[in-house]
């Protein structure tokens, strides 16, 4: 399981400054079953990071990692400067108040409105005042192109637009980092058109984002740097044209030809 | 002998359905707090909480209403413990339904998909926020139907405590019964007074399940 010259880049040139997720010799098992076997990552501001490995290679177990929802066993990690701790309250909310997170399943709240969606988190833990919320969550689904659905139910939307709720949701807490998990996996062909343009605009503007995806033609488009997991371990990483134009290890020339199939 | 009308039997039906009322409405709401607590204890997992609700469930399932209210009304007295009735009846209906409640909610919780936990706490929400706002709410709306079930099981539950000297609906009845020798006209009376307590328990709770579901 030797690395093939894993090649850092920084493109945005921001090699100089801190990075916003910095990843150690992280470990993590699911009981004796290790699926992240050391993982070190630095992540730049601004930078646009896509992670593909066939499934269970431990891709979006590192994404949960980031955000606190799976603990792990060994190493270190921060965001931000802010150490994950876990077991410690006032420290993963401080963490995870800089990390927005995308899921699959949307898992947008189903007894609240669109707006309420967007709205609760940053009145409960910014304690941002109602109305300036409010101003804030329509601003928000307005740039994802939802404005008239602020008092829709999740159930009356389709679910590319309730993907985009849930990534305006996420950007409400104004997060560093943005960690987007396989969030066009559970949509209708036609639908992952409109979420993908949204994810597009964010990283234009310069938002840090971790994306675990199987829509090769966007990770190639968009990111600066792409990450073949196989078998719990970053197996190379590189720029997207060098890592899709020529893939230098043999897992990744399988990988890649198995999706091309 | 003294005569009984109708009216004398149904007033005196009426008198006693008010300890009934009070008995049910100890149950819900003692019951109701403990369950509540005792289901944040065990979602939150607090050290020891999960074998101890666990086994606090068995116990108060796996026993007679009637042994517990028996129990709480002479046990106690063992203890030095002076116990009025209301006390007995009290303690041992808030055991009862709680134990019954906590283990239905936590299905209710449960039945709340991961994802919603998650999604709530990968916004910053604490665990109290993740609970009361996003989780309850959810859990709530399913609980409704089974919970509202078991409080119908309560109010008629509560003619147990006829044994530690409560003249409820039922002692009343058999009471009345015992003077009029009408059995038939006295036990129908009961009947149909404890449907007329527990129908509108149930309609009210169809209601309010048809209004959350338009909500969500």
């Amino acid at each position: 399981m030797s690395l093939a010259e894993p090649t850092l880049a920084h493109p945005t040139g921001a090699a100089a400054a801190p990075p916003i997720v910095d990843i150690h010799g992280l470990r993590k098992s699911f009981g004796s079953n290790e699926v992240l076997k050391g993982i070190d990552l630095q992540v730049a501001p601004g930078e646009v990071i896509a992670v593909i490995g066939k499934s269970g290679s431990g891709k979006s177990t590192l994404l949960r990692c980031i955000n606190g929802l799976e603990a792990f066993q060994a190493g270190s990690l921060s965001v931000d400067s802010q150490p994950l701790l876990h077991g410690n309250a006032a420290a993963m909310r401080s963490l995870r108040q800089r990390v927005g997170m995308i899921f699959q399943s949307f898992n947008l709240f189903p007894h609240l409105s669109v707006g309420r969606n967007v709205m609760l988190a940053p009145g409960l833990v910014k304690k941002t005042n109602l109305i300036i919320g409010e101003a804030k969550a329509r601003k928000l689904l307005d740039r994802v192109g939802l404005a008239e659905k602020f008092d829709a139910f999740p159930d009356q939307l389709s679910g590319g637009q309730q993907q985009r709720v849930a990534i305006a949701r996420a950007l409400a807490m104004e997060p560093s980092v943005l960690l987007c998990d396989e969030i066009t996996s559970a949509l209708d062909p036609e639908l992952v058109g409109e979420v993908l343009r949204v994810v597009e605009s964010l990283a234009l503007e310069g938002m840090t984002l971790l994306m675990v995806t199987h829509e090769m033609a966007f990770a190639r488009k968009v990111s600066n740097r792409v990450i073949f997991m196989h078998q719990g371990r970053v197996h190379e990483m590189g720029l997207p044209a060098q890592l899709f134009g020529q893939p230098q290890t043999p897992e990744l020339q399988q990988f890649l030809s198995s999706i091309n199939d | 002998m003294v005569d009984f009308t109708l009216w004398d039997i149904v007033r005196n039906l009426l008198l006693a359905a008010r300890w009934t009322i009070a008995l049910s409405l100890i149950a819900f709401i003692g019951g109701g707090l403990v369950g509540l607590l005792l289901l944040v204890a065990r979602t939150a997992r607090w050290p020891l909480a999960e074998p101890l609700v666990a086994g606090y469930v068995q116990l108060f399932q796996g026993t007679p209403l009637l042994m517990q209210l028996f129990l709480a009304y002479f046990g106690l007295a063992l203890f030095g413990i002076d116990t009025s009735a209301w006390t007995a009846a009290a303690v041992a209906l808030t055991l009862y339904t709680s134990a019954f409640l906590v283990e239905i909610w936590r299905g209710c919780v449960a039945a709340v998909p991961r994802g919603q936990w998650e999604a709530a706490q990968s916004l910053a929400l604490s665990f109290s926020e993740q609970l009361r706002y996003v989780v309850l709410p959810q859990a709530t709306r399913i609980a409704i139907a089974p919970t509202v079930g078991f409080l119908v099981q309560v109010v008629k539950g509560t003619a147990l405590a006829s044994v530690i000297g409560f003249v409820e609906l039922t002692k009343a009845g058999t009471m009345i019964t015992n003077a009029t020798f009408q059995p038939f006209l006295v036990y129908g009376c009961v009947a149909l007074m404890y449907f007329a307590l527990c129908f509108p328990v149930s309609l009210y709770a169809r209601r309010l399940e048809r209004k959350l579901h338009v909500a969500g």
